[in-house]
């Protein structure tokens, strides 16, 4: 093995994960991409979706998203995002609610192509994926 | 002259409102720590999005983006003013509404229509009472807990304003915390946004920096995809350090009403000794007078 890199997620509220690993895989707006060490530098943005990391033990860690950016270096990933959750500290009953909210909004918005139904898809994607994720916890 | 009984009454009066004013600034000190917290919380995320910002406007170049270009023609401004929900914490809220009295009187006489967005229960009875028009309120966000969410939403609605025409300019004004001792108001300018500057640093590190990422999108996508994310950060750290400011005014303004209730209590006191020692001297003198005259 090569050696770990160092992982970090950040949001304005809180650093969520400050940690080492052995891999990254993070969803890009052009595209999921992976970071192992010694990365070239890169820098975009992220989609809603979900970060997967191995810790130094190899097991596999997930942390929802809300969009946001990433920097990769070839020592260290940082991502900046206007939130962030691991999957243990997911709120389900929350996100479920959020969900459904979403939904019915949606379905009055569907009409229009315009701000609001840009952000009511951007509401229900975040629902989505927190419940998804949320969801795998105790299998 | 007062009685014995009245000053006695006052004393016990002060005391109370001594003890008020010391939960008070407890109670803020507590506070005072929660709103550290959370600026100390987000500051790694505003260092490192103010570097990434700045690089890249250096590299992408402010291009024509509607959030960066000033317009010709100022006739409609917005005011974010943030203040506090609460009194009793000193000059804070009066300080933050002088300054926007100043850039009120600065701006009008031009045909300038001004409009405000408030954040707390103070600033918000100001603009009421002064006739302008409030375009949205927040109460209940600052000095307590809040989240980035409440700063991207009246974000968006303020780039939405912004981008529609309906202001043409956007100031915000907050107090900027300094020490627990001195907060300052400050105003800022938000939208358009001024021109960003690429983070002050050495030489040696800005060279390993951005220039030999690779982008994706492209830096200038980049840039528009921030600019807006820019706007919430600026009000997240408003909100923040005005939280933060109202806490340690109201902390100090109460080290100073337990102080002045100390001094109070202290001349009360001697007030009240006085008081005791005159009532005894003119009693032990009815009695000696009474003894006299007994014995005739």
């Amino acid at each position: 093995m090569a050696g770990n890199i160092k992982i970090e997620v950040v949001t304005p509220e809180k650093s969520v994960v400050s940690e080492e690993a052995q891999i990254v895989m993070a969803p890009g707006s052009l595209g999921e991409f992976g970071v192992l060490i010694g990365h070239t530098p890169f820098f975009t943005t992220l989609k809603i979706g979900i970060i997967r990391y191995k810790d130094i033990k190899g097991e596999e860690r997930l942390v929802f998203v809300n969009g946001g950016f990433a920097e990769a270096l070839p020592d260290r990933v940082t991502v900046l995002a206007e939130s962030a959750e691991r999957r243990r500290d997911i709120d389900l009953e929350r996100a479920k609610a959020a969900l459904k909210r979403a939904q019915e909004r949606l379905a009055k918005e569907s009409a229009e192509k315009d701000i609001d139904f840009i952000r009511a898809k951007a509401a229900l994607d975040r629902a989505l994926y927190r419940v998804k994720l949320a969801e795998t916890r105790h299998r | 002259m007062a009685t014995l009984k009245d000053v006695k009454t006052k004393i016990g009066a002060v005391k109370k409102t001594k003890q008020i004013t010391k939960a008070m600034n407890m109670v803020a000190a507590s506070k005072l720590r929660g709103a550290q917290t959370s600026m100390t919380g987000f500051r790694p995320y505003a260092g490192k999005f103010a570097e990434v910002l700045g690089s890249l406007a250096e590299r992408g170049g402010s291009g024509p983006t509607p959030l960066l270009t000033v317009r010709e023609k100022i006739s409609k401004i917005n005011i974010v003013l943030c203040t506090s929900d609460r009194g009793l914490c000193g000059g804070f809220n009066s300080n933050l509404i002088l300054k926007a009295e100043s850039l009120v009187k600065e701006k009008t006489g031009s045909d300038i229509k001004i409009s405000f967005t408030n954040f707390g229960k103070k600033g918000r009875d100001w603009s009421r009472k002064n006739n302008f028009e409030i375009v949205n309120e927040y109460l209940g966000v600052v000095g307590g807990r809040f989240g980035f969410n409440i700063s991207v939403n009246a974000g968006q609605k303020l780039i939405d304003g912004f981008l529609k025409g309906e202001y043409d300019e956007v100031y915000v004004i907050y107090s900027e915390f300094k020490s627990t001792a001195k907060q300052i108001p400050v105003i800022k300018q938000i939208l358009p946004i001024p021109p960003i500057e690429a983070s002050e640093k050495t030489e040696d590190a800005k060279k390993q920096y951005l220039p030999e990422h690779i982008c994706e999108p492209t830096p200038a996508e980049l840039l528009d995809d921030m600019l807006p994310k820019n706007v919430y950060v600026q009000i997240y750290s408003a909100l923040l350090e005005t939280s933060t400011s109202e806490h340690a005014a109201r902390m100090a303004a109460m080290n100073n009403a337990t102080k002045a209730c100390n001094d109070m209590i202290d001349s009360l006191t001697l007030a009240y000794n006085k008081a005791r020692q005159a009532s005894i001297t003119s009693d032990l003198m009815d009695i000696v007078g009474g003894a006299e005259a007994l014995k005739g």
